[in-house]
């Protein structure tokens, strides 16, 4: 049998609109995903849709048509879209359907993520006094890492210098304004070491993908991106997560090294074949540290990988290349769509300014969120 | 003063955090679960430092019941060795002298409530021995 392909993507800019709905910026994107495979609606046979705050993606058949289409909804936190793309695929695998959808979308408000200590299973002192605040868990992980490993604030700097440069290239993108190391480093402090520039925010958009079984693309005369892996993984014993009162003294690993260790098996290849990778970056340490939990690099090598730009759009391994979540946002049902869309935007050689060099043939993705799960895809042309 | 909240404290002076304790496995967590598979273990009052962070803008309310005149405060993670690490403030130290593996000791801290109340919340400061040597 053969592989599960992408033949269709389409993105809504990420970022604020005023007056579009979740679900208008999800139906936006699937009319494009359509439009970019030569088909219609009803060519669709099934759905998988994800959104966290934005309402149930099966509302958009009102829109898109009524053809009685499979739609099921996704709701997995960060892993959202990945969740919907792994069941998207595996409906092609197991040779049921040939052609399919994964759409996800989000709107969320402006500011930090609210969070209620009862939604976590945790007593509410924790939250009076202070701790439901998921920018503390991030800055207390990368306090550590950079304490362990020798890496710079300068470092972390460096990773939003490259997310906006990057950024201001990609039409979808949100923050489109390139920012200056020192603007970035001297911004004001939200959580120690990270300064606002090197935080993402909740924002909106939507992606969808189009996927078909190897035959059906063929038949249709599309030229496939496949899909080699997909993989959705919880965390393992002795994780450090969001909102954790206390952690065990015995470390163990993430749920990112399970997906991506996975994801490499199922694919049969190594980190070294990736030509270009998008990483979750909530915040800038976290792309560092996915570098080395994914595989790319060891704990501590990030310092000199960023001091010599093999990140960037023409290093060894380009890193988010549109930016990643610190320039688009994250709408969380979007999001790890939106590093697919990207991917295959580069295989296909059609990243305009933003395009990496040499025809890459390998693309990676991450996701990676609360309360410790991760999505990893692998795509190959 | 009123600890934050019931069973956090023992009840001894000075007081020591009380952890849960699985039954099952031995693993310690902190706080100690309701129900019956944990039991209640008073953890060490010394511990070193595993990792920090300033917070710097005021948390949300709800669920922040902090005073509305904000100042910054210390998000810290201390190692009980052999326990568990406890997520607590840390007191007594100014932000530019916090350094990741230095000796810590438990020294519960007042937490001025919106509604005029001071309550204790679990902090550290650093260890008596490491500021005379």
């Amino acid at each position: 049998m053969g592989d599960v392909c992408i033949i269709g993507i389409g993105i809504h800019p990420f970022g604020r609109t005023e007056g579009m709905s979740g679900v208008d910026q999800g139906v936006f994107a699937v009319r494009e995903a359509l439009r970019d495979a030569g088909l219609e609606w009803k060519d669709i046979q099934f759905a998988y849709g994800a959104s966290e705050a934005a309402g149930n993606p099966d509302t958009m058949v009102d829109r898109l048509g009524l053809t009685g289409v499979q739609f099921i909804n996704v709701r997995n936190g960060c892993a959202a879209g990945g969740s919907a793309l792994f069941s998207a695929q595996m409906a092609i695998k197991s040779g049921e359907c040939d052609i399919g959808l994964a759409v996800g979308f989000d709107k969320h408000p402006r500011g930090a993520f609210d969070a209620k200590p009862s939604e976590y299973n945790l007593p509410e002192w924790y939250g009076e006094a202070g701790y439901m605040v998921t920018t503390q868990f991030f800055a207390n992980k990368i306090m550590r890492y950079m304490s362990l490993n020798g890496i710079s604030r300068d470092t972390l700097g460096r990773v939003s210098e490259k997310a906006f440069r990057n950024g201001a290239k990609a039409p979808h993108a949100w923050r489109r304004e390139p920012v200056p190391i020192d603007v970035i480093l001297d911004a004001p402090m939200v959580s120690d070491p990270y300064s606002k520039f090197m935080f993402c925010s909740p924002a909106e958009g939507g992606v969808a993908l189009i996927l078909a079984s190897e035959k059906k693309a063929r038949e249709l005369g599309i030229t496939p991106i496949r899909l080699k892996a997909a993989t959705m993984r919880t965390r393992p014993p002795g994780s450090f997560e969001v909102f954790a009162p206390s952690v065990d003294v015995e470390r163990g690993g993430t749920a990112t090294n399970i997906a991506s260790r996975d994801a490499f098996e199922i694919a049969g290849i190594g980190p070294a074949d990736v030509r270009v990778a998008q990483l979750q970056d909530t915040e800038a340490g976290a792309e560092l540290m996915h570098m080395a939990e994914n595989g790319f690099c060891a704990d501590g090598e990030q310092e000199k990988w960023l001091a010599e730009g093999w990140t960037e759009l023409n290093g060894k391994l380009p890193v988010n290349t549109d930016g990643g979540c610190l320039a688009c946002g994250e709408p969380i049902g979007a999001s790890g769509l939106r590093q697919v869309y990207e991917n295959v935007v580069q295989l296909r050689g059609e990243g305009g300014e933003r395009q990496v060099p040499g025809s890459p043939n390998t693309a990676y993705s991450h996701v990676y969120g609360a309360p410790g799960v991760s999505a990893v895809t692998i795509l190959e042309r | 003063m009123q600890a934050i909240a019931e069973n956090l404290f023992t009840d001894e002076q000075p007081p020591r955090l009380i952890g849960g304790q699985s039954k099952a496995s031995g693993r310690i967590v902190f706080p100690c679960p309701e129900g019956d598979e944990f039991e209640p273990v008073a953890l060490s009052r010394e511990g070193t430092l595993w990792s920090y962070t300033i917070q710097r803008f005021r948390p949300k309310s709800p669920p922040y019941q902090g005073p509305e005149a904000f100042e910054p405060f210390s998000v810290a993670y201390v190692e009980l060795p052999g326990q568990v690490i406890v997520e607590a403030r840390l007191t007594d130290v100014a932000f530019e002298d916090i350094a990741i593996g230095m000796k810590l000791e438990f020294a519960p801290m007042p937490f001025e409530k919106s509604t005029g109340e001071t309550v204790l919340v679990p902090a550290f400061r650093p260890a008596a021995m490491a500021e005379a040597a």
